[in-house]
């Protein structure tokens, strides 16, 4: 438990770390650090792509899985390490 | 007996059915093969026969029907909760969420997440990862590409009877959506279940139009704001003056009193730079040019008529089909008539007569483009019969440059915003030819069939790169143009602005030099009255007369000329025998055996000069050496 704290807050200290999100494989949010609503969207709309881009490798290559997914855009970074049940969502802004 | 007269006729002829029958087969004709002519031909074997064994294909093409297809988003609330969890209620998600961080699974997996996710972030912190290492390369690439645009969409009209895009216009910023005004207006061909309306399109959207706007006549040009990107004027068919504001919906805001407006179609409307923003001015082939302010449409706050005896007569008045305004040069403007003259006007002048200050003449039909060189205000180009032409403002008398008599009518034409030595102009047979007068003078550096029908109207959007150009069945095509075309070069300005001096400079020669040759010909011809006073107008000598002049001054000249060459002659020859007597030692040494004449002579000549200004020496040479 403290561990996970640890974890949770040390990425939080890295530079430019807008909002975490951890999310369960239902699309529940488990713990988040942003407001609930921009929490509910990221959540609906990630949970989908990681769905779908996970199902895409799977389906180019059945030995194939995901790993992890990093969408840039032009005001920010998404990324996403997607596990068995759960994945990390952490929106970052690099800082250049 | 009865006398009888029987005539046949077929039975086709009454309208009636024809009988068929069968009939057995005929042999037209039957050739045997002739022994004897076989004897002309050579029997040969073997022989190459080529034969092929290929899979026969055919080529379909299919065509779709097109799908409109819609963007949508999505909100999403809340779910995904377990069926006892209310996700209302706060404290049964709370217990939710403890339950499952107590889970054995979530503490590992999010601590393997979290190391792999760090890894990610200070890398992201470290470096740029998606820096562009190869822009640098990019800048030392020359290649030149060939000019090339390529369709990118086209926004048809939806109506079922099909009208001429006669005015286009970008929005002023952003460029993100276009403005066609819709008529027809060839003479009484507008059918009576012709829509009236004008669309805005969103070049995203190909299929729908963004906007509708209802005028009550078909708008015939239609312009945004540039100041406000919401407002539009538009100048009807019927010379009323339309303006809308697009967050207010399809009806006009304001629409000018019909007595006030003009008499004939408004051919073209320009917002002016002023500081209320809501300044405007018309033209139409009424002859008229009227200055409007949009917040009171129902009269104009001016009015201009284009007569060029400055009687401000409507019946002897030229019809305006262009008008030109430049921002930098407020007070001037041009017009563009109907006959082929383009009128510079200055609206300040104190008295209506002042107004038009001069004209430039030089086409043979309606001018309908003007537009000046955003970057050298003082050229312009004018469109209209034929031939597209480039004007100095100070040459009055003829253009500076100018294209060959092209195969169809120009319709349009306008400057690159972006490249002062390319413009594009539209023809009549739906052909987009774009010039670059550094590159190729003669013709234009690329020509590109954008559609069958013709076009008639052309608009480049600021950047320079996109190019909306309608034609006569509705269609405005949004072309880009390749980076050539839309990038400035270097050295370009000056090089244009180099071309145009030394065109304009060489027009003012050539006009210079007519101006002499009428005063000649007018001091010559008076002259020549006052000699014998019944001679006729200037011009009017006969032509025998003038061949005989002519004959007469040639041989003159001839004359002349062979009198000159035997003075100079026997000048020689004198010298030559003087200096005969003289013994040729001094020039011995460098001499030749055999000289001629003429050498003899030069050197002759020479020596006299020397001669006389060194005689003493010579003569002692002259001894010393015989």
């Amino acid at each position: 438990m403290a561990e996970v704290e640890e974890t949770l807050k040390r990425i939080q200290s890295q530079k430019g770390v807008q909002g975490i999100i951890i999310v369960n494989s239902e699309g529940i949010p488990i713990k988040t650090t942003m407001d609930n609503s921009s929490t509910v969207q990221y959540v609906g709309l990630i949970h989908q792509l990681v769905m779908k881009a996970r199902s895409t490798l799977r389906d180019l290559d059945p030995q194939n899985d995901l790993t992890f997914l990093r969408i840039r855009s032009k005001k920010n970074e998404i990324m996403i390490a997607p596990d068995k049940d759960y994945f990390l969502i952490v929106i970052q802004n690099p800082s250049d | 007996m009865e006398i009888v007269h029987v005539y046949v006729r077929r039975r086709g002829d009454f309208g009636r059915q024809s009988h068929f029958s069968d009939r057995p087969a005929e042999l037209l004709v039957d050739i045997g093969p002739d022994p004897p002519l076989a004897d002309g031909f050579i029997h040969r074997d073997p022989r190459d026969v080529a034969t092929q064994s290929a899979q026969e294909m055919s080529e379909h093409q299919v065509n779709t029907e097109r799908f409109e297809s819609e963007s949508r988003g999505i909100n999403h609330v809340e779910g995904g909760w377990p069926k006892d969890v209310n996700p209302q209620e706060m404290e049964q998600t709370i217990r939710f969420r403890k339950k499952v961080e107590k889970d054995e699974n979530y503490v590992t997996s999010v601590l393997q997440l979290g190391s792999v996710m760090e890894n990610c972030i200070k890398q992201n912190n470290a470096t740029d990862i998606y820096q562009d290492y190869s822009e640098d390369e990019e800048a030392a690439d020359e290649v030149q590409e060939p000019p090339a645009a390529k369709t990118v969409n086209v926004f048809r009209d939806p109506n079922e009877v099909k009208r001429t895009v006669t005015g286009l216009s970008w929005h002023p910023d952003g460029n993100r959506k276009l403005a066609g005004a819709y008529s027809c207006l060839e003479f009484q061909k507008a059918s009576k279940d012709m829509s009236f309306d004008s669309y805005i399109w969103d070049i995203e959207n190909p299929n729908r139009p963004e906007l509708t706007l209802k005028p009550v006549s078909p708008l015939v040009c239609l312009e945004y704001n540039p100041k406000d990107c919401h407002t539009l004027a538009g100048g009807c068919y019927n010379g009323q003056i339309a303006f809308w504001d697009t967050r207010r919906g399809s009806q006009p805001v304001e629409l000018s009193s019909v007595e006030q407006s003009h008499r004939d179609p408004v051919y073209k409307l320009i917002w002016m730079q002023s500081k209320t923003g809501t300044d405007a001015f018309s033209a139409s082939t009424d002859g008229q040019v009227l200055w409007w302010d949009m917040r009171r449409l129902s009269e104009p706050t001016e009015r201009l008529v284009l007569d060029l005896s400055r009687e401000g007569s409507l019946d002897a008045a030229l019809g305006a089909s262009a008008l030109e305004f430049e921002a930098t040069m407020p007070t001037k403007f041009m017009v563009g008539t109907e006959q082929g003259l383009v009128l510079s006007c200055n609206r300040k002048a104190k008295s209506p007569a002042e107004k038009i200050v001069c004209t430039f003449d030089g086409h043979h039909g309606p001018v309908y483009a003007l537009q000046r060189n955003p970057f050298f205000p003082k050229n312009f180009l004018t469109v209209g019969d034929w031939t597209a032409r480039i004007w100095s403002e100070d040459i009055k008398e003829s253009s500076i440059m100018w294209t060959r008599y092209q195969t169809s009518y120009l319709m349009d034409a306008c400057w690159s915003p972006v490249r002062p030595a390319v413009f594009f102009t539209v023809k009549m047979d739906g052909v987009l030819d774009v010039w670059d007068v550094l590159f190729k003078q003669n013709e234009p550096t690329l020509s590109i069939k954008v559609c069958d029908e013709g076009l008639y109207s052309l608009r480049l959007q600021e950047s320079g790169r996109l190019l909306a150009c309608g034609s006569r069945l509705g269609g405005a095509s949004l072309l880009e143009l390749g980076p050539s075309l839309s990038t400035l070069q270097r050295n370009e300005k000056s090089l244009v602005a180099a071309m145009f001096e030394r065109e304009t400079k060489r027009e003012k020669i050539l006009e210079a030099r007519q101006r002499e040759l009428r005063l000649k010909e007018r001091s010559r011809s008076e002259q020549s009255r006052e000699d014998d006073g019944a001679k006729e107008a200037d011009g009017q000598e006969d032509p025998e007369e003038l061949i005989a002049r002519a004959e007469a001054d040639f041989f003159s000249a001839i004359d002349a000329e062979i009198k000159r060459r035997q003075k100079e002659e026997d000048k020689h020859r004198v010298g030559g025998v003087i200096c005969k007597t003289f013994p040729r030692g001094l020039f011995s040494l460098v001499e030749e055996e055999e000289e001629e004449e003429e050498e003899e002579e030069e050197r002759a000549f020479q020596f006299e000069k020397v001669l006389k200004t060194q005689q003493c020496c010579c003569f002692y040479f002259c001894h010393f050496f015989s």
